[in-house]
């Protein structure tokens, strides 16, 4: 077993007291039956880097150790509870040979994605809507006073200068053409 | 009555004097036509095309041929284009007609053009709006690796190469193994597409009347966070060597002519010129309006804007780098101390080397037993990536280090999507508004239906790019349709400008609309060195793509190593993307040595895969 990273607090016997202590907790909750002490697990070349070696051995059947697999089992059903116990995570606190088991991922029942998309999408409908809904009143508006101002110019009371239906700014004025009948007529006058 | 206006400062064979009151609609002021040629023109290629061509030329020697080619080919076809839309008030396809019946075609080009890059640019921004509503999600879902279906270990594929590629390679795009692979629709893709394209009917429903209004918005936005990511990028570790790495000149790099080649496209593209959308924008200019002067405003904010992007970029770059290499450095340091059983914390990143030298000293077959890879800071640097590959892989896996990956996620996709749409309001302009003018359309449709048919149209043909093999056919799109056309609508453009229409013609409308006369340098670029470099430009690009058979990248969910083997062995075009020949090399080692975390052997696999996968040429818009 090692350990990666410095740890928060010193690791002395206590620390190797409460390693024993959860190793036996973890066996006697695998196994369901309350016959494993503190004395029966064993640590061995501890090194300054915070490794070891341990063996939980089985005092019923005179002091065999108990079968690996047996002990991989009952920590990869406590893994949460042994990190926790020494503030440390499975990356940190490393059991050669046990792979950790992935925890399943959390996922809400609706992707969170989809909401999102949900909101932006209302929203673009609602501005689409707004956009449409009032370029139609506006041209509807054009209508009305168009339709308006053409029953205004039957009844004749239209103070804006027309000639022929046009306003005046925007006939197409080029400079200056001659009216024939005004020629006509200054010829006729100035005959003497 | 008389003398209602002076005949003698009319164009000469122009129609007479319109009055104020014609009917076309018109900006709301000046700063909004600035603004919108400004957005037009600075899209997604000034993030992620410039700093990568920085880069892999020499870093600050390629700002020399790059503001050569702005000067002699970028800012007179701006002005060109500019004063012409400004002059005939009249979109692309009638504009060109006016100049002569003969060179009609050329606006009906750009009319192709533009459709043909809106499609596979808004689904670009599909993407990006894919990505972004993703980063909604706490851990973001492209930092890890989902698990497989019996729960004991990663997905496969995403543990061979990395949580970031596959989210991007298999959740975003589903890609199949090759172009003739079709797949089918990926829903959420469709949906997000469609998204895009509501969004933008949505600002240009009325024409330049809306997207006058967003514009202020779009173009804006993105100018606020590059500032954030600025700020913050200068505050990352490893960004003085990113930042150092790009901007070192290596002015040797001025004799290869692919330098200067790649600066006069880069300029081109970048000023999203002969899309027929500026002529959109300034035909709704007041016609007494300073068009030189704009056209020099949009093309010198459109480089500095490349310039100011380039340093938050590379800033993250090098953060990127450096937690590669401090990354790289641990794993070896993790697995020297459980070798040797050292304590911890006795082996640090600034002591590395010395211990590896003594414990190579005392007992070397140990040290290689341990087969450490060695971390090298330059190679990570190395890693050049241009493209969405840059946004959506490279981008991405540096914001999963930054703290508060969420926001930096949010800002960024925001950011992109605002350049990008942007430049979308230009495309589509450059559409509505020659259709607009098509006698047989503008007197029976409203504006609003109009608009509204191009776009859902335009999201019906863009349904072929949702698909699996959908990313390839935009890298055919960007490489093809976005690229070579251009250059030739623009030769014709010059040259239909200054010896058909005549240049002392054009050169007593543009007096007329700006006050001045037009000086020596505009005269010198339109008569002679535009068109010239832009024919140079244009046989070496076709010489270019002869030379090579087309290949794409593709990725391979099954091999590994023999994809990149495969694609090295097929053409030599490939390995233009690689910044030296020794690439090449380091690759096949790589590849070689098959270290499965190693970060630079996906970084090798990724940066070829992308590099040649991604847009080129248009997407340096």
């Amino acid at each position: 077993m090692i350990f990666h990273l410095p740890l928060q607090y010193a690791w002395d016997a206590n620390e190797e007291y409460l390693f024993k202590a959860m190793m036996a907790f973890a066996m006697r909750r695998y196994s369901s039956k309350s016959t494993t002490q503190i004395s029966n697990v064993l640590l061995c070349n501890v090194t300054d880097r915070v490794s070891f070696w341990f063996v939980v051995t089985d005092s019923s059947k005179n002091t065999t150790t108990v079968p690996g697999s047996e002990v991989e089992a009952a920590i990869r059903m406590n893994r949460n509870r042994i990190n926790s116990a020494f503030l440390l995570s499975d990356k940190t606190l490393q059991f050669l040979k046990i792979s950790t088991t992935l925890s399943p991922p959390v996922e809400p029942s609706t992707p969170v994605w989809l909401i999102v998309f949900g909101v932006v999408l209302s929203l673009i409908v609602a501005g689409i809507v707004f956009l449409v809904v009032s370029g139609i009143r506006k041209h509807k508006k054009k209508n009305k006073e168009s339709t308006e101002r053409e029953n205004l110019e039957e009844k004749g009371e239209v103070t804006i200068t027309i000639e022929n239906g046009i306003p005046c700014e925007t006939l197409d004025l080029k400079a200056g053409h001659v009216n024939g009948v005004f020629a006509a007529d200054d010829e006729r006058f100035t005959s003497l | 009555i008389q003398g209602y206006f002076i005949l003698e400062d009319l164009p000469m064979d122009m129609p007479p004097e319109v009055p104020k009151e014609d009917g076309r609609p018109k900006w709301d002021n000046k700063f909004q036509y600035i603004l919108s040629c400004i957005g037009f023109a600075v899209g997604l290629g000034n993030v992620w095309r410039f700093p990568y061509l920085c880069q892999i030329h020499g870093g600050g020697a390629f700002l020399i041929p790059y503001f050569i080619a702005l000067i002699f080919e970028g800012i007179p076809l701006l002005h060109l284009e500019l004063a012409l839309g400004q002059c005939l008030r009249k979109g692309s396809i009638n504009a060109w007609h006016t100049i002569s019946p003969y060179l009609g075609g050329v606006g009906v080009a750009s009319l192709m053009v533009s459709v043909l890059v809106s499609l596979y640019y808004n689904t670009i921004l599909t993407w990006v709006m894919w990505y972004f509503i993703n980063s909604f999600q706490e851990p973001l879902p492209w930092s890890v690796c989902p698990l497989n279906e019996n729960r004991t270990g990663l997905n496969e594929e995403c543990y061979e190469s990395t949580a970031v590629n596959y989210f991007w390679y298999r959740k975003t795009l589903n890609i199949t193994p090759d172009v003739t692979d079709s797949g089918t629709l990926q829903w959420w893709l469709v949906l997000c597409l469609a998204a895009c394209w509501a969004i933008v009917y949505l600002c240009t429903i009325r024409g330049i009347e809306t997207t006058g209004k967003a514009i202020y918005v779009t173009a804006i936005f993105p100018y606020l966070v590059l500032t954030i990511f600025l700020i913050h990028g200068l505050s990352l570790p490893g960004a003085t060597e990113g930042l150092v790495y790009l901007f070192t000149p290596n002015l040797n790099i001025l004799k290869n002519p692919r330098v200067w080649l790649d600066a006069a496209t880069q300029i081109f593209f970048s000023l999203s010129l002969a899309f027929g959308g500026l002529i959109a924008f300034s035909s709704y200019n007041p016609s007494k309006n300073d068009c030189e002067k704009d056209a020099v405003t949009v093309a010198i904010v459109n480089s500095i804007t490349s310039l100011y992007a380039s340093i938050p970029v590379f800033s993250v770059l090098g953060f990127k780098a450096i937690t590669g290499y401090w990354d790289c450095l641990d794993r070896n340091i993790i697995s020297v101390i459980n070798e040797y059983d050292l304590p911890e914390q006795s082996i640090t990143r600034q002591n590395y080397t010395d211990w590896i030298t003594f414990l190579n000293s005392s007992n070397p077959e140990k040290l290689t037993g341990l087969k450490l890879k060695s971390c090298d800071l330059q190679e990570f640097l190395d890693q050049s990536v241009s493209g969405s590959g840059l946004a959506f892989i490279v981008f991405t896996q540096a914001i999963i280090l930054m703290p508060g990956s969420q926001a930096w996620a949010i800002l960024f996709f925001v950011m992109l999507f605002s350049l990008g749409l942007s430049s979308m309001f230009g495309n589509i302009e450059g559409v509505f508004t020659p259709l607009l003018e098509l006698q047989v359309i503008s007197k029976s449709i409203p504006k609003e239906l109009l608009s509204g048919i191009i776009c859902l149209a335009s999201f019906f043909f863009a349904l072929c790019f949702t698909l699996g093999s959908g990313s390839y056919w935009i890298d055919i799109f960007d490489s093809y349709a976005g690229s070579l056309p251009l250059l030739v609508i623009a030769f014709f453009e010059v040259i239909g400008v200054v010896y058909v229409y005549k240049i002392k013609r054009f050169s007593k409308d543009v007096k007329w609309m700006t006050g001045r006369k037009l000086n020596l340098y505009w005269q010198i670029t339109w008569r002679f060195i535009s068109p010239l470099l832009l024919l140079i430009v244009f046989v070496a690009f076709v010489t270019l793509q002869i030379q090579k058979t087309p290949t794409y990248a593709a990725w391979n969910p099954k091999y590994v190593c023999f994809l990149i083997f495969a694609i090295l062995n097929r053409s030599e075009g490939c390995m233009f993307f690689s910044p030296t020949k020794s690439f090449k090399i380091t690759a096949l080692q790589s590849c070689i040595t098959n270290t499965r975390d190693g970060n630079i052997f996906k970084g090798s696999r990724e940066t070829l895969l992308l590099s040649t996968m991604t847009g080129k040429e248009a997407v340096a818009r």
